[in-house]
Formats: C-alpha cells, sequence, structure tokens
C-alpha cells in the first residue's frame, strides 16, 4: 500500500513548493493555452501568452475565472481535453445556469484521490482502519473523494453515503468504524442519535471524523468530539476544483493545509482584484496547476478568509488556510448545499406567490433549517384550512425539489416582509459560526 | 339567504388577531360572531358581522388577506335539545357539514343563532326551506 504521508511534498521547504508549482504552472498555461479557447481569449485580451509565464511569481499576470465565467461557459467550454480522455464529471446542487459541472480524466480523479488520502492520514488514517463515508455518493464531490481517498489508504471503506442514520449507526457499531466522513451537521446529528440510544462516548468506536462542504464552528467541533469521543477534522474543497481534499486538517487542528504541489493559493481583494500579503483577510483564489480536464487558472471561490505559513506543530510546512468568515457573493450553503436565493424565487414566482420573499437560515441543534417567508395574498388565500395548508406543502415540495434540500414554508401577513429602497435584504442568516 | 362570513388570514405571531380587532373596532364594525381556525403555521379567522361589505372594505384597506364565504345562519331555540332537533333536519335531508360555531341571544331572547359551512349552500337552503328550519338573512344578522 502506498503511503500516504508525504513529508517530501508536505514537508518541503518554500523553495522546493515554488519550484513545483513553477514548472506545473509553466505546462498547465500551455495546456489552457492550447486546448481552452475561452481562457485564451482571456489571455489574449490581458496581452499575455504563455510565454510571459515563467514561475508562480508570474501568476498575477493572468486573468481570473469566476463562477460567471463557469456559467457563460457552460457545459463544455472550459473543457481541456477531448471527451474520450474524461472519464468522470461531477457536478454542484445549483439549477441549469448555476450548476457547475467539472470534468475528470483519470489521472484527475487519481491526484483529487491523493489529496483525499493526504488528508485521512493526517486524521491518523491507516489500512487497519475502517472508514465510513457517510457524504452523498453520486453528482456531488463529498462521497466519491473519500472513498478514493479512503481506498489509497488501504482502509476498510464503508460507502455507505448518507441518510438512514439508524443504520449508519448500525454499521459503526457492527463493523467498529474507526474514521467517519460527512457533513459537520450530519456529524452533529449522529452523534445526537447515539446519544439518545444511550451510546457514551466511550461506547463509539469511531476515533477520528472527517467533516466538510459547509462551514462549521470551534464550538460545533468541541461538541461533535465530545459527544463521540473523536477528533473532529476539517476539510475544504470545491468542486469546480476537484472536491473535497484541496486543503485538510492535521493533527494540530489550526487551519487546513493546502495541497500546494496541485493548487496554488492566492489571496486578492475581492473589490480591486488586487493580491493581498500573506495574513490579510481577502478572497481565497485558487490555480489548479496539473488537472488536466478542467483546468481552473485563478479562479475566484468568493470565499473570505486568511492564509498564514507560519510553523505547524505537525511538522508540515504547506500553506494553511483558516475557516472560510463566509461568501462574497449571496449564495448560501446549507447543509453542505449550495443554495441560490434566485433559486428559490423561481419556486414562489411559479407557485404564483410575489416575488417579495425572506429566507431566514438558522441553527438549531447543530442542523442548518431553511425557512422560506412569503406574504399571503389575496389570490392563494381560502376560507378552507386544507386548501391553504395543501399550497403551502405543495410549495415545499417544490422547493425541495428545486434546492435538494427540505425547506420550511412561513405563510407571513401582507406587508409584513420589509421592502428595501436598495438592494433587497433577502437572506437573513442567523447561523452564529 | 345564506349570510357573508368574513374569513380573515392571520400570521401565527402575538398581536396579530388584537390588531384585526382593532381595526374593526375603530371602523365601528360590530362583531355578531367569531370562530378561530389555527394550524401549527397560520390561523384564519372567521367573522360574522352587522355589514360584511364595509368590514372587509375596511379589512383590505388594512393589509389584511380577507375574503367572503358564504354561510347558513340559523336560529334556534336556545333550550337543552335545540341543536340536536336541526342537526336532525340536516341528518334527514343529508346535508353535510364543514364546520360550524354559535353564538347565544342571552336568555332574554330565549335564541341561539348556529353559523354553518356547508359544501353548497344553496342546495342545503333548498333542502332545509319548510324543515321547521329559521334560516336568518343578512338584514336579520345585522339586527340582532
Amino acid at each position: 500500500m502506498e503511503r500516504y504521508y508525504q513529508p517530501e511534498i508536505e514537508c518541503a521547504s518554500l523553495e522546493k513548493i515554488r519550484e513545483i508549482q513553477s514548472e506545473k504552472l509553466v505546462k498547465q498555461v500551455k495546456h489552457v493555452w492550447d486546448n481552452v479557447p475561452y481562457y485564451r481569449k482571456k489571455m489574449e485580451a490581458k496581452g499575455v501568452t504563455p510565454d510571459d509565464i515563467k514561475s508562480v511569481d508570474d501568476l498575477h499576470k493572468l486573468p481570473f475565472l469566476s463562477k460567471a465565467d463557469l456559467r457563460e461557459s457552460y457545459p463544455y467550454g472550459l473543457l481541456g481535453v477531448p471527451k474520450s480522455d474524461v472519464v468522470r464529471i461531477h457536478s454542484t446542487s445549483g439549477t441549469t445556469g448555476k450548476r457547475v459541472i467539472a470534468y475528470y480524466t483519470q489521472h484527475d480523479i487519481d491526484l483529487w484521490e491523493d489529496c483525499c488520502a493526504r488528508a485521512i492520514t493526517a486524521a491518523g488514517g491507516t489500512e487497519d482502519d475502517v472508514c465510513q463515508v457517510s457524504y452523498g455518493f453520486g453528482l456531488f464531490t463529498g462521497g466519491a473523494g473519500l472513498n478514493g481517498g479512503s481506498h489509497k489508504v488501504g482502509c476498510m471503506t464503508v460507502p455507505i453515503s448518507s441518510g438512514n442514520t439508524d443504520r449508519q449507526i448500525m454499521f459503526i457499531n457492527d463493523l467498529q468504524a474507526t474514521i467517519l466522513c460527512c457533513t459537520p451537521s450530519y456529524a452533529a446529528y449522529l452523534g445526537e442519535r447515539m446519544q439518545e440510544l444511550g451510546y457514551g462516548p466511550d461506547d463509539i468506536p469511531l476515533k477520528a471524523g472527517i467533516f466538510g462542504a459547509e462551514a462549521w464552528s470551534e464550538e460545533m467541533r468541541h461538541s461533535i468530539e465530545k459527544t463521540m469521543g473523536i477528533k473532529a477534522f476539517d476539510i475544504y474543497g470545491l468542486t469546480e476544483l476537484s472536491g473535497p481534499g484541496v486543503a485538510f486538517e492535521c493533527s494540530a487542528q489550526r487551519g487546513m493545509h493546502v495541497n500546494e504541489d496541485h493548487f496554488i493559493v492566492e489571496i486578492i481583494d475581492p473589490e480591486t482584484e488586487e493580491v493581498l500579503p500573506e495574513g490579510s483577510q481577502g478572497e481565497l483564489v485558487f490555480t489548479a496547476v496539473d488537472k488536466e480536464a478542467f483546468p481552473m487558472i485563478r479562479y475566484r471561490t468568493r470565499d473570505i478568509c486568511r492564509v498564514s505559513r507560519e510553523k505547524c506543530s505537525c511538522g508540515r510546512t504547506l500553506i494553511r488556510m483558516a475557516k472560510p468568515m463566509g461568501r462574497s457573493d449571496d449564495m448560501l450553503i446549507i447543509r453542505g448545499v449550495n443554495v441560490f436565493p434566485s433559486e428559490i424565487e423561481t419556486v414562489l414566482l411559479n407557485n404564483g406567490y410575489a416575488a417579495n420573499y425572506q429566507i431566514v437560515v438558522d441553527r438549531v441543534n447543530n442542523t442548518d433549517t431553511l425557512d422560506v417567508q412569503v406574504e399571503m395574498t389575496p389570490e392563494m388565500f381560502n376560507d378552507n384550512v386544507g386548501e391553504v395548508e395543501q399550497r403551502q406543502k405543495k410549495l415545499e415540495a417544490d422547493l425541495k425539489s428545486m434546492l435538494g434540500i427540505k425547506a420550511k414554508v412561513s405563510l407571513l401577513a401582507p406587508k409584513s416582509i420589509t421592502r428595501s429602497e436598495g438592494k433587497a435584504v433577502r437572506v437573513i442568516d442567523r447561523r452564529k459560526i | 339567504m345564506s349570510i357573508q362570513q368574513i374569513s380573515v388570514f392571520l400570521e401565527n405571531k402575538p398581536g396579530t388577531l388584537k390588531k384585526m380587532t382593532g381595526v374593526l373596532a375603530e371602523n365601528k364594525i360590530d362583531l355578531r360572531a367569531t370562530s378561530l381556525a389555527e394550524t401549527k403555521d397560520f390561523g384564519i379567522a372567521r367573522l360574522i358581522v352587522d355589514d360584511a361589505i364595509s368590514a372587509i372594505n375596511t379589512l383590505k384597506e388594512h393589509d389584511f388577506v380577507a375574503s367572503l364565504t358564504p354561510v347558513l345562519a340559523i336560529e334556534i331555540p336556545d333550550e337543552a335539545g335545540g341543536l340536536d332537533k336541526l342537526l336532525e333536519a340536516f341528518d334527514n335531508e343529508n346535508v353535510n357539514i364543514e364546520y360550524m360555531y354559535a353564538f347565544s341571544g342571552g336568555k332574554s331572547v330565549n335564541s341561539a343563532y348556529m353559523i354553518f359551512r356547508v359544501a353548497d349552500t344553496k342546495a342545503a337552503e333548498a333542502r332545509l326551506v319548510g324543515k321547521g328550519v329559521k334560516i336568518l338573512t343578512q338584514e336579520d344578522i345585522a339586527n340582532i
């Protein structure tokens, strides 16, 4: 079995990292110039050619890619290889127009799984572990990424996917699972359920959890760790960049190490797009230097965060990123799923409701809740309680099928939602993260 | 001969009902009977008033969602067995009741008034007429 603690990379000197990055970046820019006309046009518009890119120091000369570019080039505009070389796709939860489809060659899958394997190894995983992957499988990257990483580490992998909580608990107990991979809110829920069933932290065989795909607080980490008697590790990634494993937490649990041999990280000012010095807070920008099928260069994540090269007690020298503090646009991440207020608006309008609505996101017992508040209209009102309730249920069902997660609909009195004079305040996020 | 009931949507939060009664009081709307249907998430207030048209206009002016629903108002003697006797007529005529509520005229007039919501008001009326059932008009209600 290959080893996925790779000190020659993970503990390399900054010079060595930059050397690896420079070499890969030069090749990647040529690849994109030759194979992705969409990005080549952006380079030409900026007056940059591959000859201008000689090392990572030249990275700032390259144009950014944003979510808008992904939308514009959907579905194949950023594909960097012939379709015959693509072996898989994954996708974000957005609807048409906002859905991101990411492509993978076998090489891309391998490097992604390597990243996840490093994350599992950093969380203490070895071939002696039983790793239960309770992220969703399918288009979502969570299940596939950790499943692949777990295989590479050599864990006995349990690809159980999400849901069916009591069955999850049965497998954890019967198979004596030692590592759990899922979203932090699901981990919290599992912990709570196990507590209800009478399991104390010492009765639960798990020793570590790798939790990502949504923002979570240190308080939540402590609560999960205490309930399950485990160490809880954060993991970061985006479908655009491959999936989970772009960055991972080590035993120090003080920020996530970026897999810098595959991803170059920059922090920029989201307004001016200027690159900020290390330690500044700004928008995370990643360049995937060796992905073939979906080669993201200077991809703006919209995640606001800080990075630091301070020495880590684990010995790794890979740069660390803090937990992202928020998104610089209005996308919500609820229970690990991307939710755009505009999607909710579409459903409301389709159901005959006014476009005046409010979305209240909260966290109750460590689980995100989504409350869509709409105003009652004369058209929707009826003296028959059952009919009004039925409309409410239909709206909830439509929201669920659009968003992929459950939403509660609250019917408010007319004009009870404050009308704003400028940009409407659609989202009230009460989660304290 | 049916009368108009006003149905008002009420958001489930403290003070909503009071806001509605405040609007009615300010505009001198006299309530004859009220009933509140509630679910976990919202409520529907049902009102019988002296002047239904002016009441619904007033409510709409104050941003309430309200609608008119035809209901049957029936006067019965305010005594033991009064309602039972009336419902016997409903039974005999096979009239199905969706909901009902009541108000008493007090012992001085010795009458009670029943409000019935049925699926087909007109058909129910036609069947009950001449069966010893005293169906009230909008005018009767105003004069109670």
